[in-house]
């Protein structure tokens, strides 16, 4: 491995994922499809599809489903180069690898055969592997919609109306709060260590490396909560969270509520 | 081992959210029990620690690198039930707000990582790490067993959701309808990459984080060490289990051991007869009838009912019942039950010694 590979990989991984958080907000600030509907009826709404995607089990339905996803990306200003970057690659590199066994190994009627009849492609095997790929694009496609349209805070104050526990909602709350700020006290250490490190550290000490560098982070982590926990006490901290921000439903949310559930069920009912 | 969506058939997901809110109830009500508002800070900047050593790259032996989840060193600070909320909410945060691993799969996730991970983790490093000193090197090596075998065994519950899919869900020509391999194939594949990276890379950042703590931040290591802790920080509090808490899970141990030995049992249950057991030679329903019936007769009566009424499931057992692959699950559930009733008897074990040492 090079000279502390695994310390710029993991700052890497940082810096994607902090890149992504900040493209979403960027997005969520668009003016379009999903941005302008409640965000309960885009949380109930893309979820409808989601379930109606995991349900159906004809690859048409399946493929139609993708349609609608792509159709609500280009209405909702994502832009498709992205999804495909970031969503459709990723899944197909990582789904593609699970599902090419199954073109050769489940059993049917061979379509294609080579090498005297040992490698032989079957029927069921592609049907199977090309269902599996299309329903984890779709189901993905619909959350990554979900997660970049919508505002974190949004998404807590849609959770917060389906009456999840307060703890929960405020749990996730600052969860989100505390993984920015973890992510950069966590990247800064690497940095700091990486630019003191000269030629190449022995595995057994990268290893103890990393294990410090975490058990840093989490006596920091604990000692944080305590002065949070402080902090609350102090401001009078009851347990109920509140999210500035009121959610009226207007008539479109009706008209897009309804036309989810419509598709949803319609896809439902002719992919059984 | 996010599962994403998409390779879980509906039912399945139901049946594991099932299962992970009865997990997530039970911990956040024994929690509020024990720290009040103390709760959400904790477990919120708990998670947001998880969720960030997930993406810790960790060098292992042999040159490469894997990722850990965290689950061990969140059961030995915070301890089980701490932990199955803190890694639940760090799993959740990558759902909806990063879009890693599937919402339909949430609970899948969560059972598989953050319940069962963390009650293996809990069990192991409390068995091999009892009675040890806070410093002993004991607790490191417990940690990094603990470690190995919590990611093991959650990769191991994974892949029997995995290889169930083929079995229970196809469509008419048997095509596979979610994930398509059946567990000759699902049990291996996962296995060998958990048994050689995964569970590595949880093995080294739990040792390596107990090794830290021990000389760094001791106190973090008493909640789980078996030793009265103090509790200045609120949060630190080692307290015996609940009798009635025990006692369910004993009975939720030992209805999953007896379930598949009563279906695999041989034999009827005495009077529910069916017709051809009359006509058995030697079967009990001859024996209590013995003046009434000419020898292999059958009463009338209940031959002529007996083709009213044909049930969907035929002696109770669904089409999949009579495969042979259905035998796993029914494996699956005795060995879950072992597991219950053997975790339940070291906790016991435990308790007992660590009794009689504060009464000596």
């Amino acid at each position: 491995m090079k000279r502390g590979a695994f310390m710029d990989s993991t700052v890497v991984g940082f810096v994607r994922a902090l890149g992504r958080a900040l493209m979403s907000e960027e997005i969520a600030r668009q003016h379009g499809l999903l941005q302008a509907l409640d965000p309960r009826v885009r949380v109930v709404g893309l979820f409808s599809l989601v379930m109606a995607v995991t349900l159906s089990r004809r690859l048409a339905v399946v493929l139609a489903l993708f349609l609608v996803a792509v159709m609500i990306a280009i209405f909702s200003k994502v832009s498709i180069s992205t999804l495909a970057r970031r969503v459709w690659l990723v899944v197909l590199a990582f789904t593609g690898v699970i599902a090419l066994p199954a073109i050769f190994i489940t059993p049917g009627n061979p379509i294609a055969t080579w090498a005297g009849g040992t490698v032989r492609i079957t029927a069921p095997g592609l049907t199977t592997a090309v269902l599996l790929i299309a329903r984890v694009e779709t189901a993905v496609t619909l959350t990554s919609l979900l997660v970049l349209c919508t505002p974190w805070t949004h998404v807590l104050k849609a959770l917060q109306s389906f009456r999840l526990p307060e703890e929960v909602i405020a749990m996730l709350a600052m969860t989100h709060r505390y993984v920015f700020l973890l992510v950069e006290t966590a990247s800064q250490m690497f940095e700091s260590r990486r630019s003191r490190t000269v030629g190449r550290l022995p595995g057994g000490e990268q290893r103890r490396m990393t294990a410090r560098t975490a058990g840093v982070l989490l006596s920091k982590s604990i000692d944080l909560s305590q002065e949070v926990y402080l902090a609350m006490q102090s401001r009078g901290f009851r347990g109920e969270v509140r999210i500035l921000s009121d959610f009226h439903l207007r008539s479109r949310d009706y008209v897009g509520l309804l036309a989810f559930v419509c598709i949803g069920v319609i896809a439902v009912w002719m992919g059984r | 081992m996010h599962i994403p969506d998409g390779y879980l058939s509906p039912s399945t997901c139901a049946t594991l959210y099932a299962g992970a809110i009865a997990g997530w109830y039970a911990a956040l009500k024994r929690l509020k029990r024990l720290l009040l508002n103390r709760v959400v800070p904790l477990i919120s900047v708990f998670a947001a620690f998880a969720f960030v050593v997930m993406m810790f790259n960790l060098p292992l032996p042999g040159g490469t690198t894997g990722h850990a989840i965290g689950v061990t060193i969140a059961t030995i600070v915070l301890g089980p039930s701490g932990a199955i909320l803190a890694i639940s909410i760090a799993l959740a945060i990558q759902a909806l707000f990063f879009g890693d691993g599937g919402i339909t799969t949430l609970g899948a996730n969560c059972f598989n990582m953050a319940i069962i991970g963390s009650l293996v983790a809990n069990g192991s490093y409390r068995l091999i790490a009892a009675g040890a000193s806070v410093a002993s090197k004991r607790r490191i090596v417990a940690a990094a067993i603990a470690g190995y075998l919590a990611v093991n065994a959650a990769a191991l519950i994974a892949a029997i959701e995995f290889g169930l899919q083929p079995l229970l869900f196809h469509d008419a020509a048997g095509t596979p309808l979610y994930a398509p391999y059946p567990f000759q194939i699902a049990l291996p594949a996962m296995m060998i990459g958990h048994l050689t990276f995964a569970g590595l890379a949880e093995a080294v950042l739990s040792a390596g984080l107990v090794a830290y703590l021990q000389v760094a931040d001791p106190g973090l290591l008493q909640g789980t060490a078996g030793v009265i802790a103090s509790t200045d920080d609120g949060f630190m509090v080692a307290r015996p289990a609940a009798n009635s808490q025990r006692r369910l899970w004993l009975a939720v141990a030992l209805l999953m051991l007896l379930t598949p030995l009563g279906i695999l049992a041989a034999g009827t249950a005495w009077s529910e007869w069916s017709p051809s057991e009359f006509a058995r030679n030697g079967s009990p329903a001859q024996a209590v009838t013995p003046d009434s019936l000419p020898p292999g007769g059958i009463p009338a009566g209940m031959q002529r009912l007996a083709n009213l009424w044909t049930a969907p499931f035929p002696a109770y057992a669904p089409p999949f019942v009579r495969s042979a692959a259905f035998g796993y699950l029914l494996s699956a559930m005795f060995g879950v039950g072992v597991l219950l009733v053997l975790s339940l008897l070291v906790q016991r074990y435990l308790e007992r010694r660590r009794a009689t040492r504060y009464s000596s």
